[in-house]
């Protein structure tokens, strides 16, 4: 499912655990909640999170099998709404969580698994492996509300979201660094560990109020904010 | 405080004095009456206008220390929201101002002091010295709504915006073009000065109608204008000052 661990220089790593797709279905997004959580609770001044996985994938997205397990399309719709709204929280917590956030994309991320990955302040990938993929013009899916308005705040260049949204492109490192939309490929996955590792370190050092972070991380997004319901950012002011 | 002086066919607004230009009211009020002195310069062909500072600093901010000199948390709380509504009319007076502006940044810009010169049409920055600076996240403020409005106005990518808020960034001339947020970096201090005189006469020669420009600067910051109204990171909803909480 998930894990959460704390290194000795105060950072949080949330990983995905096991080899499979990590699709999020209400277990894994619970559990992904949860850990969230704990770290939110376990917040102090220069405190990092770091999101990965395991294996080939981030994450392919929602779970569709299961959604399509209901038995009849009425059924399989209601799920895959169901996923939708329960992905919609964790979207809210990572955007008001205080610290700064990392994701390491060490493998596929589809559609939902994007969503989750962009979520983070930060996003590193692998150059040799995995691709960026917003799958749901290929399998005939319409994207929710807070995910355009995510893409929208997170990825700048008009071209790259109709190129990610309308053409499907399955965007391999170097070019998702190009089309602006992570910070950095490396080469594998242990240069993409290390990478992140010390850039979660760097940000670490300086030591900020993370109810303060969190707040300003809120007013750079103000629509996302109004559709996760987060409200207004609040005034907090250490003078 | 500020003078304003006109050379060939544009205006040059200075901030005096080798401090920090803090952005107090005297300070604020100064500037906001050579801009209403300009209102009353024929609008057509539009003159530009040029802001520049002495010294190390073109403004480090709003004048906090002066703000807190008093121990009364409801006059300290009273002292931001003047400082704070006082801007926003300088924003607004800037952005429907009837003619070009330029800044010519050739020290240090930081929290409202960026702000500032982030609401000038063109920004031109010194080589060597200076950086622009959203320092609220190193001193524990949170950054107005308004100011956001302003960045993505002005800084069309994501990631930069993310870099100047969420990193309080200090960016140096080069960083800054890199980044899209300057236009044209310059030598030295006269020579950032020149280059935007020089730009300013490029475009006194277009002729253009001052009223007509400022209103189509308007609908372009319609955005930052939306929000001036308010800053909630100085007062509630009621209009209460954030006393408590400072």
């Amino acid at each position: 499912m998930c894990t959460l661990e704390k290194t000795d220089d105060n950072i949080f790593v949330l990983t995905l655990t096991g080899d499979d797709e990590h699709r999020l279905n209400p277990t894994l997004i619970g559990s992904i909640l949860s850990a969230l959580r704990d770290a939110k609770e376990q917040a102090t001044s220069g405190s990092v999170l770091i999101t990965t996985s395991r294996g080939k994938f981030f994450s392919n997205g929602f779970d569709l099998a299961w959604a399509q397990a209901a038995g009849s399309k009425p059924k399989a719709v209601e799920r895959l709404h169901h996923m939708v709204e329960l992905l919609k929280p964790v979207v809210a917590e990572l955007i008001s969580l205080p610290m700064p956030t990392i994701a390491a994309i060490n493998g596929h991320a589809a559609a939902g698994g994007l969503i989750l990955a962009l979520s983070h302040d930060y996003v590193y990938m692998k150059r040799d492996r995995g691709v960026l993929y917003m799958s749901e013009v290929d399998i005939g899916l319409t994207i929710p509300d807070y995910f355009n308005v995510l893409l929208r705040a997170k990825i700048g260049s008009p071209s790259a979201r109709r190129d990610v949204l309308l053409r499907g492109a399955k965007v391999r490192g170097d070019e998702a660094v190009s089309m602006g939309i992570v910070e950095g490929a490396h080469d594998n996955e242990e240069r993409l560990r290390e990478a992140t590792m010390s850039h979660g370190k760097q940000l670490a050092s300086r030591k900020w109020d993370g109810e303060v972070y969190k707040e300003i991380r809120k007013g750079l997004y103000p629509e996302l904010c109004v559709v996760l319901g987060l409200g207004e950012a609040e005034v907090i002011a250490k003078l | 405080m500020c003078t304003l002086e006109k050379r060939g066919n544009v205006y040059i607004l200075t901030l005096t004095g080798n401090d920090e230009h803090r952005l107090n009211p005297t300070l604020l009020d100064s500037i906001r009456s050579a801009l209403r002195r300009l209102r009353s310069e024929p609008t057509s062909p539009s003159s530009v206008l040029i802001t520049t500072a002495h010294g190390k600093f073109f403004s480090n901010g709003y004048d906090l220390s002066w703000a807190r000199s008093t121990t009364s948390q409801s006059i300290t709380s009273s002292r931001y929201m003047m400082m704070s509504s006082k801007m926003r009319g300088l924003a607004s007076d800037l952005i429907s101002l009837p003619m070009p502006t330029i800044a010519a940044i050739t020290g240090h810009a930081s929290a409202a002091g960026m702000a500032f010169a982030l609401c000038h049409d063109y920004v031109i920055m010194r080589r060597d010295r200076g950086f622009l600076y959203m320092s609220e996240l190193d001193i524990g403020l949170v950054v107005p709504a308004w100011f956001v409005a302003l960045l993505e106005c002005k800084i069309g990518n994501p990631k930069a915006r993310r870099d100047v808020v969420l990193t309080a960034a200090k960016l140096t001339a080069e960083m800054a073009v890199e980044k899209g947020i300057v236009d044209k970096v310059g030598g030295s201090a006269e020579e950032t000065v020149e280059a935007a005189v020089r730009l300013g006469e490029e475009m006194f020669k277009r002729k253009w109608d001052g009223q007509v420009y400022a209103k189509n600067r308007m609908v372009v910051m319609g955005k930052v204008l939306d929000e001036l109204g308010f800053d909630g990171t100085v007062e509630e909803e009621n209009g209460k000052g954030i006393g408590s909480k400072l």
